[in-house]
């Protein structure tokens, strides 16, 4: 951030020089800035490091506190919970955070700025659920947990939001192919168990093995060539399907 | 065991007034809904992993197939992100930033003109519909006449816009504006008053402003809450400092409420655009870019920028390494998957019809939600 100027290869002296950038603030500097003082003097020893660029405030939190924080945050007139999203680093150049990072968007009424705190985590360690400070956190740890597979405890129901169940792997990981995978999808679900089409980082070339079902054909696998193709001349009636038991049908006890 | 006044009944996902592909799964005594879950994904196109495999510019597009039937302020938010994040924001020429509000809010009246005939349609009154698409058949010839599409326009550019107005559009324009309030009186005289409308409406899905805040829900749901915060006016982007303009208010923030939002702001945005006329008309015609680099390369880092789309607060969060020419990481904040997650709270307690209005008065886009 020290000197980057905005610059661009190709087309020498286009755009005017970028207005000077004032020097970057320490972390002592951003933690006193106005708009975030009061909340951080609340949890000081939580916020392990501060950025601060285009006008917006970033602030590293421990990441076993955050809920500590975000309450603080919230009760400081930070009510708005604007977005939650999480970012996989694997691939980010230089990087020595652990892999993931999920970043907190705050907005102040009162104040009338954003705020965006930062925890970093790995595959395993889960993150501490925001549910219980702000309702709308849900759906965003849910797509979160979805889309990298970032685990957050306490969460009341953390399951697929955008994928289904059942889905194997989770998309917006730098090393899930952008292509997508075969997911065996064409064959009803059941068909699989949990987790069963092939891993994340597939080359493809492994994906027709995965996707063999060895099992038996139930009934709903592939439709019987005779019976779609009959025609009414055919002398083999469609053998009548057994009619079978709906399960709990509601119908004996209405009152 | 099942209680047996109890039922599971799926709603959607293919539901004529569940606009798309949402699944709701009910819990119903009766016609009464105990509890409602909103079950989505069914739209689900990985827009947000796209992003990280192509330059700048080409997103621009795939911006449009989320909120479809408001591309213009999908374009916005994601050029507007980009600028900022390269610090170029402040040399958009102000021809482009008049150009760039007049788009969105015809892009505003035209997804509310959408809604109302939607809403209306799902609550049984089939009238309004015939009216709303005549003028919003004049929105989308004026984009037709801009940029050569109807819905996914793709008419904005990083730095600029990517063409000058062609001649005659803004006398088609002020066409538009000179008779749009009668159309709006036109809509109200057929609804505001009307018996059946206020029945079905009134006392329907109240949302508290508290809870408002704390679902994070935003656009006129919120401001049909009596919460006092529009973007436009709090945090304002391009021009609409400058420009004379109310935040319409509900008080008890139920269906009917929203309704008279949506409806009040259909008529702020034409007084935008009427504003924006003699305002465009004063600046040099072709200054519509500003003189930056063709290839797009912000330096590293992180930015998040929204707008007042005509859902609620369009948010772009856009990561760069400063050495590739497509985001590291961009995530959408969508109003609508975030306004959806409210439903549960209003449904509870309601019939199964007033459902409809419900999912109406959010006005979701599956194509937001899912992405």
């Amino acid at each position: 951030m020290a000197d980057e100027t905005t610059e661009q290869p190709g087309q020498p002296a286009a755009a005017p020089a970028a207005p000077a950038a004032p020097a970057a603030r320490s972390l002592d500097d951003i933690k006193r800035d106005p708009l975030v003082a009061a909340a951080v003097a609340r949890v000081d020893d939580a916020i392990t490091g501060a950025r601060e660029q285009v006008g917006e405030i970033t602030l590293v939190v421990d990441r076993d506190r955050i809920v500590e924080v975000c309450r603080a945050f919230k009760s400081d007139g930070f009510v708005y919970l604007v977005d939650l999203c999480g970012v996989d680093y694997s691939k980010f150049p230089g990087n020595t955070n652990p892999r993931f990072a999920v970043a907190y968007t705050l907005y102040s009424f009162q104040k009338n700025g954003r705020v965006r705190l930062k925890v970093f985590t790995d595959e395993e360690t889960a993150v501490p659920s925001v549910t219980s400070v702000w309702k709308t956190a849900n759906w965003h740890e849910r797509e979160t947990f979805d889309m990298l597979g970032i685990q957050f405890s306490g969460h009341p129901n953390l399951e697929r939001i955008l994928m289904w169940e059942g889905f194997n792997g989770h998309p917006l990981r730098k090393d899930f192919p952008v292509r997508g995978i075969d997911t065996g999808a064409r064959i009803y679900p059941e068909v699989f168990p949990e987790g069963g089409g092939p891993k994340a980082g597939s080359t493809g070339k492994d994906v027709k093995d995965v996707n063999i079902y060895k099992g038996e054909w139930k009934n709903y696998g592939l439709w019987p060539v005779a019976q779609i193709g009959g025609g009414n001349g055919a002398k083999a009636p469609a053998p009548a399907p057994a009619p079978k038991p709906v399960a709990a049908a509601p119908s004996e006890d209405e009152g | 065991m099942l209680d047996v006044h109890e039922m599971e009944v799926n709603f959607g996902p293919q539901h004529p007034s569940t606009h798309g592909v949402l699944r709701v799964l009910l819990r119903i005594d009766g016609e009464r809904i105990i509890d409602a879950k909103p079950i989505i994904g069914y739209l689900h196109r990985g827009t947000e992993k796209l992003f990280e495999h192509m330059a700048y510019p080409q997103c621009i597009p795939h911006t449009d197939r989320m909120d479809y039937v408001a591309s213009a302020t999908n374009n916005l938010g994601f050029v507007e992100t980009v600028e900022k994040l390269m610090g170029i924001t402040g040399q958009i020429p102000r021809r482009a930033q008049l150009m760039r509000v007049m788009l969105s809010e015809l892009q505003r009246i035209s997804s509310h003109l959408l809604w109302l005939a939607t809403h209306a349609i799902d609550i049984g009154a089939m009238t309004p519909f015939f009216y709303t698409f005549r003028e919003r058949e004049v929105v989308l010839d004026l984009f037709e006449n801009y940029c050569g599409a109807r819905l996914t326009l793709n008419c904005m550019r990083i730095g600029g816009m990517p063409d000058d107005l062609p001649a005659g559009w803004l006398d088609d324009l002020e066409a538009f504006v000179d008779r749009f309030d009668a159309a709006i009186d036109e809509y109200e005289s057929l609804l505001t008053n009307n018996r059946i409308w206020k029945r079905r409406t009134i006392g329907i899905g109240v949302l508290s402003p508290e809870d408002a805040i704390e679902w994070g829900v935003t656009g006129p749901p919120l401001r049909g809450s009596g919460v006092n915060w529009d973007l436009r006016k709090a945090l304002p982007y391009e021009c609409y400092s400058e420009l004379d303009f109310e935040v319409p208010l509900g008080i008890n923030g139920d269906t009917y409420d929203r309704y008279l939002c949506r409806m009040a702001e259909m008529r702020q945005s034409r007084r935008i655009l009427s504003q924006c006329i003699p305002l465009i008309k004063a600046t040099p015609a072709g200054d519509i870019k500003a003189k930056i680099s063709r290839v797009v390369r912000p330096p590293e880092g992180e930015v998040y920028h929204s707008i007042e789309s005509p859902k609620g607060e369009l948010g772009y969060y856009i990561v760069s390494d400063g050495k590739s020419q497509s985001a590291y990481r961009c995530h959408v904040r969508p109003p609508s998957f975030v306004n959806l997650q409210a439903l549960p709270a209003m449904a509870k307690g309601h019939l199964v019809s007033d459902l409809v209005a419900l999912i109406g008065t959010i006005d979701i886009v599956l194509g937001e939600v899912d992405r």
